[in-house]
């Protein structure tokens, strides 16, 4: 069957590649709704290097999409059923290592299509059920299955202590790790800082928050994470290091693109660790499923979500970009090509 | 009742490169009309699609169903006619034959077998404005001026552009309206007609557009043919 697969050519030009996709025993799955990253703006607009670039394009986009079954003949799905796509595609199992770290693991929107194509084939276990989940919610939950991955690796990792954690950052990043620390560790005070006063504003479930500019000397944390990212990451890392307690952890989110210098002494002087996070795999998706399917946690994701008009061709597709640089949070868009 | 139905009466002759009816040469790795009614298939709204064949390639027809694993319930063969129309108006019977009585809100999407890369957009979009206004037709806008002959000598007339699109298909009617429209018209009025939107503007009912894709190419000529072949990854020797 022939599908279209609205592919980035060159920062700002998608052109549409025609392929005669193989079904064979793939779930057939129909994108309904899709929300943009931070990544798939950066090479939409060519901000990445020109090496990563040139090696990466042409691809299709998007990573954080939800669907609907339009077939599936291994019997796991019904038809409508609405799944999640997990796009990270995993080489054989290594014990001990996560399949989104795994050598030969490859990522959808990542130097292969993502999901803008009018359908996608996944094997059933790049699925996950989010039945019961609003469809424009549930396109965020790749990133709330990243925030969970995080989270999960910092609580195995850091030692005894959850009285205090502070995240950087008023980003989505950072709103949603806020939301997986609050559902996972619901004791524990959260404390999120930031550069910009009306985004703080919606962290309005946490117990405090700060401006970067304005946090109080005495105010340490256990563990942190940063949220932060671009060329604010070394002003961010910097003032965690200042601000953790001895042997904290430090759970890293931020992609800078640049080298970011850290004050190693201090790492060393507190015996500090720190956690590089990215991606997810099929377990966080669950768990971020499964949390999303409290309404209350739903909600909440919910309030940070731009919801766009529907894109029906090329021109909204770069409508929905251009959008997503003047919305706060998250942009997300019903998919109707 | 929602139903697909693929129309695939011709013999191919404008092709000049085989006997073979344009519907059933490969593109890729399938013939045409196996990519048509895949992408019909996946269309979960459909409880039935129609395949409108020549009599003559009925057989032909069910090998390939058998194939490539569609020879499913949900696909049904209906033979085709002498005219578009007749083939319609030939399914329409077909569906009465397998399902009884057309119900007020029955509807059907029709569909060239030579326009393999019809989209699930363009399905969706013809389902809900059939279900909403009774006909539709998917177009295009015109990209090249029009010119009107009528002694095909000298220009009649050049009408504005900016008002001129390209029929494509899927054509799409509440099954019910088509069929009473149909019966009002004259046999002078029926013989005059090139497809099934026809019978609506005809009799003045709204038809309306659905926008379609420069893509959604009708493959009758060989040079379409080429251009569908590289569109889908290039021309190989063996082709």
């Amino acid at each position: 069957m022939i599908n279209y697969i609205y592919q980035l050519v060159n920062p700002q030009f998608i052109s549409v590649k025609y392929e005669d996709t193989d079904i064979d025993d793939s779930v057939l799955v129909r994108p309904r709704y899709m929300s943009i990253c931070r990544a798939d703006q950066r090479y939409y607009l060519g901000q990445r290097d020109l090496k990563a670039m040139s090696e990466k394009l042409p691809m299709a986009l998007i990573h954080e999409c939800c669907g609907e079954v339009l077939s599936d003949p291994t019997g796991t799905f019904a038809q409508g059923d609405r799944v999640v796509m997990i796009p990270n595609i995993p080489s054989v199992e290594q014990d001990g290592i996560y399949e989104n770290y795994r050598s030969g693991s490859h990522f959808l929107s990542s130097g292969y299509d993502g999901f803008m194509r009018e359908f996608v084939t996944m094997p059933p276990d790049r699925l996950v059920s989010v039945k019961g989940i609003p469809e424009q919610t549930a396109a965020i939950c790749e990133l709330l299955s990243v925030a969970v991955h995080a989270v999960s690796r910092l609580d195995k990792a850091a030692h005894q202590y959850r009285n205090t954690i502070g995240i950087w950052g008023d980003g989505s990043m950072a709103f949603v790790v806020a939301c997986a620390l609050k559902a996972k560790m619901p004791k524990t005070k959260i404390v999120v800082v930031g550069k910009n006063s009306r985004k703080l504003s919606r962290f309005s479930f946490v117990s405090e928050t700060y401006l970067t500019y304005n946090i109080p000397q005495n105010l340490m944390f256990d563990h942190a994470f940063e949220c932060v990212g671009g060329e604010g990451c070394y002003d961010a890392i910097n003032d965690i290091i200042r601000h953790i307690k001895p042997q904290g952890t430090v759970g890293l989110l931020g992609v800078s693109e640049n080298f970011v210098s850290i004050d190693t002494r201090q790492v060393l002087e507190k015996g500090i660790t720190l956690i590089g996070n990215s991606r997810s795999g099929r377990e966080e998706f669950l768990e971020a499923a499964k949390m999303m399917s409290s309404q209350k946690i739903c909600r909440r994701l919910g309030s940070i979500i731009y919801v766009d008009e529907p894109v029906k061709s090329i021109e909204d597709i770069h409508r929905a970009f251009a959008t997503d640089l003047n919305t706060p949070f998250k942009t997300v868009f019903e998919w109707r090509l | 009742m929602i139903y697909g139905a693929i129309l695939a009466g011709g013999s191919g002759t404008r092709m000049h490169i085989s006997s073979l009816p344009k519907q059933f040469l490969p593109l890729d790795k399938k013939p045409i009309i196996i990519h048509t009614l895949e992408k019909m298939l996946t269309c979960s709204r459909f409880d039935a699609i129609y395949l409108g064949i020549h009599p003559s390639w009925m057989s032909h027809m069910t090998d390939l169903l058998e194939k490539y694993g569609l020879d499913r319930e949900k696909v049904r063969l209906a033979p085709g006619g002498e005219s578009r129309n007749d083939t319609i108006f030939n399914i329409i019977d077909e569906i009465i034959k397998d399902y009884g009585e057309i119900q007020d809100d029955d509807i059907i999407v029709t569909h060239d077998a030579v326009r393999p890369f019809v989209t699930l957009r363009i399905l969706e979009d013809n389902i809900e404005a059939a279900i909403k206004f009774g006909a539709c037709d998917t177009v295009v806008a015109a990209t090249d001026t029009i010119v009107k002959s009528h002694d095909g000598v000298d220009i009649s007339e050049i009408p504005d552009r900016k008002i001129m699109y390209q029929g494509q298909t899927p054509q799409s009617f509440n099954i019910k309206l088509l069929k009473e429209l149909y019966s009002k018209l004259k046999v002078n009025e029926k013989a005059i007609l090139t497809d099934a939107c026809k019978i609506c503007v005809m009799k003045g009912t709204p038809v309306k557009l659905v926008q379609g894709e420069i893509s959604n190419m009708k493959i009758t000529t060989v040079t379409d043919y080429k251009i569908a072949q590289v569109l889908v990854g290039g021309i190989k020797e063996s082709d």
